[in-house]
């Protein structure tokens, strides 16, 4: 058995140190009616105090919503029949520097920006399928109809 | 109002109260910031770029390009209600801060510090930041390290009176965010503060 080559083993142990000390990027604050969350190919029932993580993609059911506090203090709430992906969100609550980029599939969301936005116009990121938007700051809605 | 802004106004009320059109559409409505901050969202589309920076400017958007357009609060209730219904309550921010060199609350710290039950109270599921702030005495690096061990402080004494570790996110933020701006070197009691943040 050749020895294990170093390179592939540092890179590891530094992705690990390099890993924050936590996985949780925000978490769901207010739910109402059917709301799921898709996680690596599951979908898990959406509970009031369950934390999110990178990549979850929220749905909202008929007569559904859900509300969420992410970590930088950014505030996102979706309404009924929405699909919003998660899909990036780096945050050092030290310097306030980070970047979250969602995507609203379908539905509407409302946004109160929070300290990424802040600190750096632009690190923040609303897409639907037809734009993309630059948080400037602070409050605003969007919709994407089917 | 121009006959072709009517016309856009026009097309976007029925558009936020129908919903529904012949090919995927968004509309972005920017809202006044209720404590008054500067307030802007950008919108790149397949035309270009648009800035909305007026409260209820709004766009409405295709795969094709945008439409600037301008919105009511009556028109962003009736379509976005469910959504800003499910908004968690903002952050709550308490400011303390110690008598001059020791780990002890001012006499209004502590009262202050009481609040922050009564606000965990109030929440279904509270999670906490403590986020410990210097004044410009010294490197950043050192304060760096100084402020979050004041927030660790904190954070044991939130602890001692029976708020989960797990729920508490300690944070030093240095001499990054003065409440009195300052030049390098200098003594300011009020910049030397933890703020808990309770969401």
């Amino acid at each position: 058995m050749k020895p294990l080559k170093p390179l592939p083993v540092l890179a590891l142990l530094l992705t690990v140190l390099a890993a924050p000390a936590w996985a949780d990027i925000g978490q769901i604050k207010t739910r109402k009616g059917q709301v799921t969350v898709e996680r690596q190919g599951q979908r898990l029932p959406a509970e009031v105090g369950m934390t999110l993580e990178a990549a979850d993609v929220l749905r909202t059911g008929p007569d559904s919503a859900v509300g969420i506090t992410m970590r930088d203090n950014s505030l996102l709430s979706a309404g009924p029949n929405s699909i919003l992906a998660l899909q990036r969100f780096e945050f050092d609550p030290t310097t306030s520097q980070g970047r979250f980029d969602s995507q609203l599939q379908r539905g509407t969301l409302a946004v109160v920006s929070g300290r990424i936005a802040k600190q750096s116009p632009q690190a923040m990121t609303v897409r639907t399928p037809a734009a993309q938007l630059g948080v400037r700051g602070t409050e605003f809605v969007v919709a994407v109809d089917e | 109002m121009s006959s072709r802004a009517a016309a856009a106004a026009l097309v976007l009320a029925l558009a936020l109260l129908a919903g529904c059109a012949a090919q995927p559409k968004s509309t972005v409505v920017l809202l006044p910031d209720a404590s008054g901050r500067d307030t802007a969202v950008t919108v790149d589309h397949a035309g270009g770029q648009l800035v909305l920076d007026k409260p209820y400017a709004a766009a409405q958007l295709t795969r094709d390009g945008a439409q600037p357009a301008s919105a009511n609060a009556a028109q962003v209730m009736a379509r976005f209600g469910d959504a800003l219904a499910a908004r968690p309550l903002p952050p709550a921010s308490f400011t303390l801060y110690f008598v001059e060199g020791r780990d002890e609350f001012t006499a209004e710290s502590k009262r202050d510090f009481d609040g922050v039950f009564a606000e965990i109270a109030r929440r279904p599921v509270p999670d906490l930041v403590v986020i410990g702030h210097t004044d410009t005495v010294g490197t950043p690096a050192y304060n760096d390290t100084l402020s979050r061990q004041r927030a660790e402080v904190v954070r044991n004494l939130l602890v001692a009176r029976g708020i989960a570790a797990e729920r508490i996110v300690v944070v030093g933020r240095g001499e990054r965010e003065l409440v009195v701006v300052t030049a390098d070197n200098v003594a300011e009691p009020r910049n030397r503060r933890v703020e808990i943040q309770v969401r």
